[in-house]
């Protein structure tokens, strides 16, 4: 783990920018954009989740790759459980 | 290594002795803490799994029962815990740098916040019990039934939806408790005076943990509470 | 040779500290593991004594033993057990926790009060379940299949599922445990492309046990709910889907057989090497192997749901990577037999089990194929010859790696040979014991007698009469080793430090290793299996 003690400042940059997408996600969510309010509310989600995970657990600081690979491949197997499940329910009409 | 103490330089007795030095000891609780955040990913995800497939298979009775969640009290959880995720961060920063009185503060409202959190969702679970939304002998979905004329839908369905937030949000309450509990101990050890600049790992395994369980919030807020909220036609 | 205790001498692991205190309370890895001995053996034998039951049941065509209802515990107990508390455990948390620190020069594990944690979880779990089987067992197969176990079983479902909760926790930590410990604590010098095969085997492993076993868990727990609160996640008739749940089940119960196989191939690499005299032929790709089975092992889980009612292109997928999967594992059976090839072999009991895998895995693996092609798999799916693959490769492979490590690293372990002639008899009544019970089943499967079965047609019986018949003597060739282990420990041969003229860091402590493993903090300057280098003992430890 980095030892780069961050700014108080960069923090409270996060901490607002985290706030303020919180508002507009559920703001957005009122109004219909169809299908795009899914994909809208997970990347703004996603968004969130890096703000946390880059900034305050270090991760755009820290000089071990580690780190890197574990979250990657976590995520990628999560990825793999639901693509592949979603491999049978999505084509089981077409059978 | 002989079976003398090490005599390192920085050697507390924080450094345990199977480690070569406080470096070493560092960089494996780190990357146990990080092994463990992504097992927790998979925990969880088996949970997401479920919930995609029948988000899927049953959208009306998801976006309903979505609806029938209080997105004030969402939202504000929401900002709850990102700020309790500001006070943690701080809080490393602050055993960092030796700030000791300034990390209890910090560590202190970060319990804090996270017992607001549970007390909202305690009150969210309490909507839904006086509304017969918990699956069970009371389950009862009628009044979204009547709610949504214009869309058909089935009480048995209604009810997996329910099925999953009660254990999504269960899991993820668990989680916050053991959280708040974990912190506890971390505040009572910096009151202490336990955690110095050359030693602070607790607390900064403590923080990835409590950051993670946010994240997973983050998630589930939209996918619970922000399924469907467009006006009704 | 004197079977004076010269050891009591020199301070070692076991002698350090008596009294239960120091077991119950030890951090280090060594006595851990010999506590994880002592509680997957009994566990074995619980298996193995419902196997027992089944096999006595299945000698005559009719339900006449037990009762229908009874005979679903049996076999549902049988696989619990067997697969949760024996094979998974097995080898990593007994040898593995044992070696791993051994083998790449550390003191011990980075986390041994999580490594202390994980055995009590294993405990805590084992007492859960044995308080299941005392209390009416559990019958839902040992797949936990809903809607069954959520909404028509009359067992105890519940604790079954929170048992094997608390020690998919128990798996998970010594998992996180042995990845931590090789990425952070080797020694200097040793690296990655100097490992023991061992532990390129288990790193593999626990990657596999901390990204499947979660899954398993969260299953687990929504089975708990659905049952205790009735809920209808699974339930067809609430809109439930069963198929979710074999899914989310399978996501990790496939892996889990990987969990299973990879240590004890693992330890086959050092066996072979050893009683070669020779380098693993092809390190690289045995090492990228294990590593490829870990990560094919999770891309084929539908292969088990082939006739569930998955849609028929996802099973097609599923098929071709199931035919991917068996590469890696072929690469690996390829590679051991070219080691073999002009090497300078000794058929020593370790080497004796070694052979047996190759042999025996090599078939069960090749009739997974036999499985994964669709078609034949319609015809024999929920047959015999299911049962027949798995415990070819479970049986004949991963308990005879089992076997054939302890064997092997017993004199590390206690300071003592045990005796070789009764070893190599016990390995022959394995082998032929395992061949005989099993082997016939592969028939009784292709000919349609369905598996969970608890009466047959009588054409079926003379197969069936062979098939227990072979496992009396496969439960003598089990028993015997407990047998002359436990002998040995007091009449045994005094063990050197390398009694096997065997590469590796852990023979170059002594036999048994002090508490923290080395005298002085090794610096590795060599390559793996640098046989070579090292002397053949003068002779093959016998002890008639």
């Amino acid at each position: 783990m980095s030892e780069h003690i961050m700014s108080s400042k960069l923090y409270y940059t996060i901490w607002i920018a985290l706030l303020c997408l919180t508002v507009v996600t559920a703001a957005v969510s009122f109004v219909d954009l169809g299908r795009f309010n899914t994909v809208i509310a997970l990347v703004i989600a996603t968004v969130k989740a890096l703000l946390v995970v880059l900034f305050f657990m270090h991760v755009k600081y820290t000089s071990e790759k580690l780190t890197k690979v574990v979250i990657v491949s976590a995520i990628f197997w999560l990825f793999l459980l639901l693509v592949l499940s979603m491999a049978d329910y999505a084509t089981r009409l077409l059978s | 290594m002989s079976n003398s103490p090490v005599t390192v330089e920085q050697h507390g007795p924080e450094l345990l002795h199977h480690f070569v030095d406080a470096e070493q000891q560092r960089d494996a609780a780190t990357l146990g803490m990080w092994l463990f955040l992504g097992t927790e990913i998979m925990f969880f995800g088996g949970m997401f799994c479920a919930y995609l497939i029948y988000r899927f298979w049953y959208y009306n009775e998801f976006a309903a029962g979505s609806r029938s969640l209080d997105i004030w009290l969402g939202t504000i959880n929401t900002a709850v815990l990102i700020c309790s995720s500001l006070t943690v961060a701080l809080g490393v920063r602050a055993a960092q740098m030796g700030k000791r009185k300034l990390l209890v503060i910090l560590l202190l409202l970060t319990i804090v916040f996270g017992l607001a959190f549970l007390g909202i969702k305690g009150v969210e679970w309490y909507q839904k019990f006086e509304e017969h939304h918990i699956p069970g002998p009371s389950f009862n979905v009628d009044d979204l039934v009547k709610a949504y004329p214009q869309i058909h839908i089935d009480p048995r369905h209604e009810q997996i939806y329910f099925s999953l937030y009660f254990a999504m949000t269960g899991l993820h309450a668990l989680h916050m408790i053991i959280g708040v509990g974990l912190f506890v101990f971390l505040t009572y050890y910096a009151w202490k005076g336990r955690y110095t600049p050359k030693y602070y790992t607790p607390v900064e395994m403590g923080g990835l943990y409590w950051h993670f369980v946010d994240v997973v919030w983050i998630y589930l807020f939209p996918l619970l509470y922000l399924i469907d909220r467009k006006p009704l036609r | 040779m004197s079977t004076v205790a010269i050891t009591a001498e020199r301070e070692h692991y076991l002698n350090k500290e008596y009294g239960i205190r120091s077991w119950l309370l030890t951090t280090d890895h060594k006595r851990i593991a010999l506590l994880y001995l002592i509680s997957i053996t009994f566990f074995f034998f619980v298996g193995g004594f419902f196997a027992l039951l089944i096999r006595l049941e299945l000698l005559t065509p009719a339900g006449d033993l037990v009762q229908a209802d009874t005979y679903n515990k049996l076999f549902t107990m049988h696989g619990q057990v067997m697969i949760f508390f024996f094979v998974i455990p097995a080898v990593p948390a007994v040898l593995g926790n044992f070696l791993v620190p051994l083998m790449i020069g550390a003191k011990d594990l980075a986390f041994p009060r999580i490594n202390l944690l994980s055995w009590y979880l294993y405990v805590i779990a084992g007492i859960i379940y044995v308080h299941c089987i005392l209390t009416g067992g559990v019958d839902t197969g040992w797949t936990f299949y809903t809607p069954f176990s959520t909404a028509f079983s009359n067992t105890k479902v519940i604790e079954a599922g929170v048992a094997v909760f608390i020690i998919g926790f128990s798996s998970i930590l010594t998992g996180l445990n042995f990845v931590v410990t090789i990425h952070r604590m080797r020694a200097p010098g040793m690296t990655w492309s100097r490992l023991p095969l061992f532990i390129w085997a288990h790193y593999a492993t626990s990657v596999i046990q901390l990204l499947g076993t979660p899954v398993l868990a969260v299953t687990l727990l929504l089975v708990v709910f659905e049952r205790a609160f009735n809920l209808g996640i699974f339930d067809p008739n609430r809109g439930g889907d069963p198929l979710l749940f074999q899914h989310l089940f399978w996501f990790y119960s496939h892996p889990a057989v990987y969990i299973m196989i990879l240590p004890s191939m693992g330890v086959v690499s050092e066996l072979i090497a050893c009683f070669t005299r020779k380098r693993i032929f092809g390190y690289n790709f045995v090492a990228m192997s294990s590593i490829a089975i870990a990560v094919f092992g999770f891309l084929v889980w539908a292969h088990h749901m082939f006739v569930a009612g998955i849609s028929l292109y996802s099973a097609l997928v599923f098929s071709i990577l199931s035919y991917l999967v068996a590469v890696p594992s072929a690469i690996k059976v390829f590679n051991w037999t070219a080691t073999m090839y002009k090497g300078s072999i000794s058929f020593t009991t370790p080497m004796l089990y070694a052979l047996g895998f190759i042999g025996l895995f090599t078939m069960g693996g090749l009739t997974g194929l036999f499985l994964a092609c669709l078609g034949i798999d319609v015809h024999v799916h929920d047959t015999y010859f299911v049962i027949a693959h798995f415990h070819y490769i479970m049986v004949g492979g991963a308990v005879m790696g089992y076997l054939g490590g302890m064997h092997f690293w017993w004199p590390k372990i206690s300071g003592r040979m045990y005796p070789e002639g009764w070893g190599r008899l016990a390995a022959l009544l394995v082998f032929v014991g395992f061949n005989l019970t099993f082997f016939p089943q592969f028939i009784l499967g292709y000919l349609g007698m369905p598996r969970r079965y608890w009466q047959y047609p009588p054409e079926f019986q003379v197969l069936n009469v062979l098939s227990t018949a072979g496992s009396t003597i496969l439960a003598v060739g089990y028993v015997l080793p407990m047998v002359y282990f436990l002998w040995s420990m007091r009449y045994g041969k005094i063990a050197e430090d390398n009694p096997w003229g065997a590469a590796g860091l852990e023979w170059k402590t002594s036999s048994p290793p002090p508490t923290f493993n080395f005298d002085e903090a090794p610096v590795v300057t060599w390559e793996a299996y640098n046989y070579e280098e090292i002397p053949a003992p003068a002779e093959v430890p016998v002890e008639q």
